[in-house]
């Protein structure tokens, strides 16, 4: 019998579950070496071949690369874990969930200011709020799109 | 005997824990947000517990994805403030209360509740920022900590059912220790907020302030309320809400007692991604 997942149905969002961490397992275990200074070092000296020690598939390796966040977690990443990356890199928890949305850091940061991304339209797939697949990338640079 | 005297409840956001050990607490853009915890350290001079029962969760930084425990408690002597990547945060060791925190683990899984125990164990700013918005930033934290992990990481996560219900075995181990100590319960966590995918920044302020409605006056109902709502109306990292109802669930009302007494409410938008979420409810 299926399991009753009701939340497939929220526009972009990806939910960590049973079956997303056994699909990214070894991507977030690399993530979560990186919480050891040597281990930053090193991938930062090589980030190719830090990767190539874990057996994650080429996917996952080319998403972090990228730092293509929204397709780690496509790839089974959890942002928790994803957020040792941006740890490494220097950067906020903001800067790496503004960077999901296509939104510029200052797009993001005024957008948080002013009350942050509201609920409405944005609870089904299907309805029209910004976070819906049709409005993205969001911001200035979906606007270049057009 | 010891005696839960009131809980407190708030969000944990990692950037605060920033704020407060990059000595930005003054930035107009954190003015607003420690003000509002400013009669939170005036109460917790007043009413200094001998014990805090901290609910939170961890966020992989003891636990990866080797292994998962829904509810972990800590019974060691100490915890290090863990490295979450930035180098550990500038705050004093938690010292634990083994004896309580033993007999607790006792009394709640005799209770049919499977508590994991953990006697090692380094607590990230999901436990070291609540202290620190309560506490200040002090040489040594007021009074012993007992860490209380819970799972919200890999769905699914415990229910707010479960939670509830959870808190009312542990309300009934700390009033069956014998020793006459004064026991704070903290839940921790929330409000709305998403950190992933382009539903990123998602905050939902009138469901934020419905849902404190309904934990201070109607806990069942709070209790009642099922995941996917926090998913859809608080983002997915709002689910952490469900930690609170751990600390409400062992409140005296609760077991036939009087209701609490709202000692501090609070609300703010934005710290960082997140809607802020404080109340003191203190026992009568």
């Amino acid at each position: 019998m299926a399991l009753d997942k009701p939340y497939k149905d929220i526009p972009g969002t990806t939910i960590f579950d049973a079956e997303q961490s056994r699909l990214g397992y070894h991507l977030n275990q690399f993530c979560m070496s990186l919480m050891k200074a040597a281990n930053r070092e090193r991938f930062k000296a090589d980030e190719r071949a830090y990767l190539d020690e874990w057996p994650m598939t080429e996917d996952q390796k080319q998403a972090v690369l990228a730092r293509d966040l929204n397709r780690c977690i496509a790839l089974g990443g959890n942002i928790y874990f994803l957020a040792k990356i941006g740890a490494t890199d220097g950067k906020s928890f903001q800067q790496m969930a503004g960077s999901m949305t296509g939104m510029s850091e200052d797009e993001y940061r005024d957008m948080m200011i002013k009350g942050g991304r509201s609920a409405e339209g944005n609870r089904y797939i299907g309805e029209d709020g910004d976070a819906q697949a049709q409005h993205q990338p969001q911001g200035q640079a979906g606007r270049k799109k057009d | 005997m010891a005696k839960i005297t009131a809980s407190v409840y708030t969000s944990h956001v990692p950037a605060i824990g920033a704020a407060i050990d990059l000595g930005k607490t003054a930035d107009p853009y954190w003015v607003p947000l420690f003000e509002g915890y400013q009669p939170s350290k005036e109460w917790m001079e007043a009413n200094k517990p001998d014990v805090i029962f901290l609910v939170y969760n961890d966020h992989a930084t003891a636990f990866s994805l080797e292994m998962i425990p829904t509810f972990a408690i800590g019974c060691a002597a100490e915890f290090q403030p863990a490295d979450e990547g930035w180098g550990p945060r500038p705050v004093p060791v938690v010292k634990g209360h083994p004896e309580l925190a033993s007999h607790i683990a006792q009394s709640v899984i005799q209770d049919d509740f499977d508590l994991t125990i953990v006697n090692k164990m380094d607590v990230d700013h999901g436990l070291t920022v609540p202290l620190n918005l309560l506490c200040g930033s002090p040489q040594e934290w007021p009074c012993p900590v007992i860490p209380f992990a819970v799972n919200v990481v890999q769905y699914p996560v415990p229910s707010g059912r479960r939670c509830y219900n959870l808190g009312k075995a542990i309300r009934k181990a700390i009033e069956s220790f014998d020793k006459p100590l004064k026991v704070q319960i903290w839940g921790t966590g929330g409000m709305s907020h998403q950190l992933q995918g382009p539903r990123a920044g998602l905050i939902n302020r009138e469901w934020d302030n419905a849902w404190l409605d309904k934990l201070i006056a109607d806990p069942e109902a709070a209790a009642a309320v099922p995941h996917i709502d926090y998913v859809r109306e608080a983002g997915s990292e709002g689910i952490e809400l469900v930690m609170w109802l751990i600390a409400r669930g062992a409140m005296d009302d609760v077991a036939g007692g009087p209701a609490p007494k709202v000692a501090h409410r609070f609300y703010h938008v934005p710290a960082s991604n997140t809607g802020v979420g404080h109340l003191i409810l203190e026992n009568q």
